[in-house]
């Protein structure tokens, strides 16, 4: 058994009270953090734990921490990104949901390393009942002296809000969800200046995962270095996964970051195995944006190293040969399913959430979407996949923000490791089943 | 600070961005821009036309940027090295851009008022393809009639937010705005409103294409039939100084005075704008300079020996032989 540190008392009855949670060694990290440290040690502990965030772009936690400007008589502030959209990607939900306390622990342990006076948790429009939890969790806290003014006695004051927002994919960017959170159009900013300069209302703002602000709780509790023992490398600590797709035991997972790819799949711990006994065919290893693998790429790398499930063995051979652990949004898909199809789909999804601010991703992500979609009614001709391959280049890297790449990559991807799909529909040889939408449809209707 | 675009070195001031620093060189190095206004604040960064390589962001810190950059909103370092017309991969990613601006384009250039002084036409016919590879039904809208002098055309419309920044930064209040998102969005006014302040014309000088028209000039002629002419008045309201565009003694339209880059050098006001339609309103300073390569021109004969000068300096540049000492 792998140790968990985050979702551990995930099935005791009543966890998301604060009667329970603090039975269960809750607040233990506030309590440490404000009698016995200074906010830069706080700070230095989450550096030398090596917590890399966890919203997918694994950009290291202590660092962003670090960069946070101070000037005096400005107010900084903590935003916690719980706008988790990414289709595949559902762990900051079951921690929201089962342990809501566990969040706003961290968000006061983290406010009070990075002086924030006031944080907010701006919440997708869609998990609206997770925000009446965090908002139940929020009043006990402030009921039992953990938020307000001057808490456990001491010169630190900190109020912590909830924003719902309206449900938009493009609003888990940060600097969208900034806008969002200002009250204007969810359009990203053009960066720099960076939010630790410029971010919320102009001011110092540090943008964090709901995982990342969890993963304070046990970091302050347990220690940097011992923290840092958990994983390989410079992937530390444990990390959710929410497992999807044709496996046994859909559900979220946390798994010390360093196990195989394959144990997560095949072992009872976990996924247990691809269900009905079928073969596995490819997985998208960390939400849909990342690159899909063939399975003898996941389970392997290109030199024939067993991957494993971490930052850097993910990525292990570039885009050509591998992918990115992402935000833990693991799919996998077995021998049955359709790349083209599951392409589709994910496409529809960019086209769908594009803000339209920028002109090759706005134009861009609805073409492809056509295009995909001459393949599923059987009219693709075989340049039509020279011409995917052409948009999405001209698309990646030259927007504002990351959701042209995100929109990209699974089309390069596709096409990079399963090119004789898209040629064989073009060829006739074979056609995509959609009846599946035409039985969506009809529920429409 | 010293910045290198092109390999022409030029020193700037501190926050000037890579566009402005390639505008100072001249033209032949300066990206093009279809979203990016130098009078409007906040403006650029949308369209990505501008976009531009920098092979080293600055004498402190060698290494390139991993991504092309808008020129129009990143400020150049000290020591940076950009490429934009050197660079292969800069000049096909605009080729993407302009193809990805085209693809919900109509294209109704020959019935569209703007043409001979669109921003789209220019880019296009510089850095797009011959043919499309779209092949599927382009979005269409109805035309609203925003208040009495503007018509929006939307089919046209490239999303630049230029009359949107205008509507906020030049007037008390802003009524339209952009709706929807993706290839969905477009500008509109919330719950069918109409702009109506006395600078609304503006919208029309700033936008690079025909989705907003001047209703007073609509189909009276093509640009290029008439003459434009640079006259001002005693305004009250705005400096008076503008272009009007004549076909013989009838001043057909007036507009704002337009720079090398095509943005307005002084905004005016909808008086002038569309009230003062006769020469007697006008005291006339001269006929415009229009640049040779601009279809406006070849209605024009004034500066015959400027142009003999530039068209002679050219083929010197180009290695031509000098006719005039023939051995």
């Amino acid at each position: 058994m792998g140790r968990k540190l985050l979702i551990h008392n995930d099935k005791v009855p009543g966890i998301h009270t604060l009667e329970v949670y603090r039975a269960h060694g809750g607040y233990a990290s506030v309590e440490k953090a404000l009698k016995t440290m200074q906010p830069d040690q706080v700070t230095d502990e989450v550096k030398k734990s090596g917590l890399r965030g966890r919203g997918g772009a694994g950009f290291p936690t202590g660092m962003k921490w670090s960069f946070l400007a101070k000037p005096e008589g400005v107010p900084r502030y903590l935003v916690c990104n719980a706008d988790e959209s990414e289709p595949g990607t559902f762990k900051d939900r079951y921690l929201m949901e089962k342990i809501p306390h566990a969040l706003i622990e961290g968000m006061i342990t983290s406010s009070f390393a990075l002086g924030a006076k006031q944080s907010y948790i701006y919440i997708r429009g869609e998990y609206f009942y997770v925000a009446r939890i965090l908002e139940a969790a929020i009043a006990e806290a402030y009921a039992a002296g953990w938020l307000g003014k001057n808490i456990l006695g001491t010169d630190f004051s900190h109020d912590c809000y909830v924003q719902v927002g309206g449900g938009a994919y493009i609003c888990g960017e940060e600097t969208a969800l900034l806008e969002s959170l200002e009250g204007k159009r969810g359009n990203p900013r053009i960066k720099p200046p960076f939010p630790a300069v410029a971010g919320l209302w102009g001011c110092p703002t540090v943008v964090n995962n709901v995982e990342t602000i969890a993963a304070v709780v046990p970091i302050v509790n347990m220690g940097g270095e011992e923290y840092a023992k958990i994983g390989i490398g410079k992937s530390t600590g444990t990390k959710l996964i929410s497992a999807s797709g044709h496996i046994n035991k859909p559900g979220v997972y946390e798994i010390e970051l360093g196990i195989t790819v394959e144990e997560f799949i095949y072992s009872e711990e976990y996924c247990g195995g691809i269900r009905n006994g079928k073969k596995l065919k490819a997985v998208v290893a960390g939400g849909s944006s990342v690159p899909i693998l063939p399975t003898e790429l996941i389970l392997k790398t290109a030199k024939g190293e067993p991957r494993l499930m971490t930052y850097e063995s993910l990525s292990d051979g570039g885009f050509q040969a591998g992918t990115m652990l992402g935000s833990g949004g693991f799919i996998a898909m077995d021998e049955d399913t359709s790349i083209v199809k599951n392409l589709f789909t994910f496409s529809r999804f960019y086209h769908h959430e594009s803000c339209g601010q920028c002109s090759p991703c706005r134009e861009g992500t609805g073409w492809m979407e056509k295009i995909l979609k001459k393949f599923l009614d059987g009219t693709a001709n075989e340049s039509d996949v020279d011409l995917l391959w052409d948009i999405q280049s001209k698309i990646e890297g030259k927007t504002i923000c990351p959701l042209g790449e995100a929109a990209a990559w699974p089309v390069a991807a596709a096409i990079r490791h399963f090119k004789h799909e898209f040629i064989e529909i073009a060829q006739k040889k074979k056609f995509v089943d959609i009846s599946h939408y035409d039985r969506l449809n009809k529920i429409r209707a | 600070m010293k910045v290198t675009i092109d390999g022409i070195e030029i020193d700037v001031p501190k926050g000037t961005t890579i566009l402005q620093a390639a505008r100072m060189i001249g033209q032949e190095v300066a990206p093009p821009t279809m979203c990016y206004y130098s009078s409007l604040k906040t403006s650029g960064g949308y369209c990505r036309t501008c976009i531009v390589k920098v092979t080293q962001g600055s004498a402190a810190n060698p290494n390139p940027m991993p991504k092309p950059v808008a020129s129009c909103r990143t400020e150049v370092m000290d020591g940076m090295v950009v490429e934009n017309v050197t660079n292969k991969d800069v000049l096909e990613a605009r080729k993407g851009v302009v193809e990805f601006l085209l693809v919900n384009h109509p294209l109704d250039c020959p019935v569209c008022d703007q043409a001979g002084e669109c921003s789209l036409q220019d880019l296009g016919y510089g850095h797009g393809a011959a043919t499309t590879r779209y092949e599927f039904p382009r979005r269409e809208f109805e035309r609203i009639d925003i208040g009495k002098y503007v018509q929006l055309h939307m089919n046209r419309c490239i999303m630049c937010f230029r009359c949107v920044k205008v509507a906020e930064q030049l007037t008390d209040n802003r009524v339209h705005g952009v709706m929807h998102r993706g290839d969905a969005a477009e500008i509109s006014t919330y719950i069918e409103n109409v702009i109506e302040n006395d600078f609304s014309g503006n919208v029309i000088d700033v936008c690079p294409v025909g989705a907003l028209t001047d209703k007073t000039f609509r189909f009276k002629s093509r640009v290029w039939f008439t003459k434009p002419v640079d006259a001002s008045c005693d305004c009250k309201k705005c400096s008076g100084k503008v272009r009007l565009w004549m076909k013989g003694e009838e001043v057909l339209r007036v507009t704002a005075r337009k720079d090398q880059w095509g943005e307005a050098e002084e905004f005016i006001c909808n008086t002038c704008r569309f009230d003062r339609k006769k020469t007697s309103d006008w005291k006339i300073e001269g006929p415009t300079k229009v640049d040779r390569h601009s279809v406006i021109s070849q209605n024009h004969y004034n500066h015959l020996n400027e142009l003999k000068v530039q068209i002679l300096k050219q083929q010197k540049a180009l290695g031509f032989m000098d006719i005039n000492k023939r051995p």
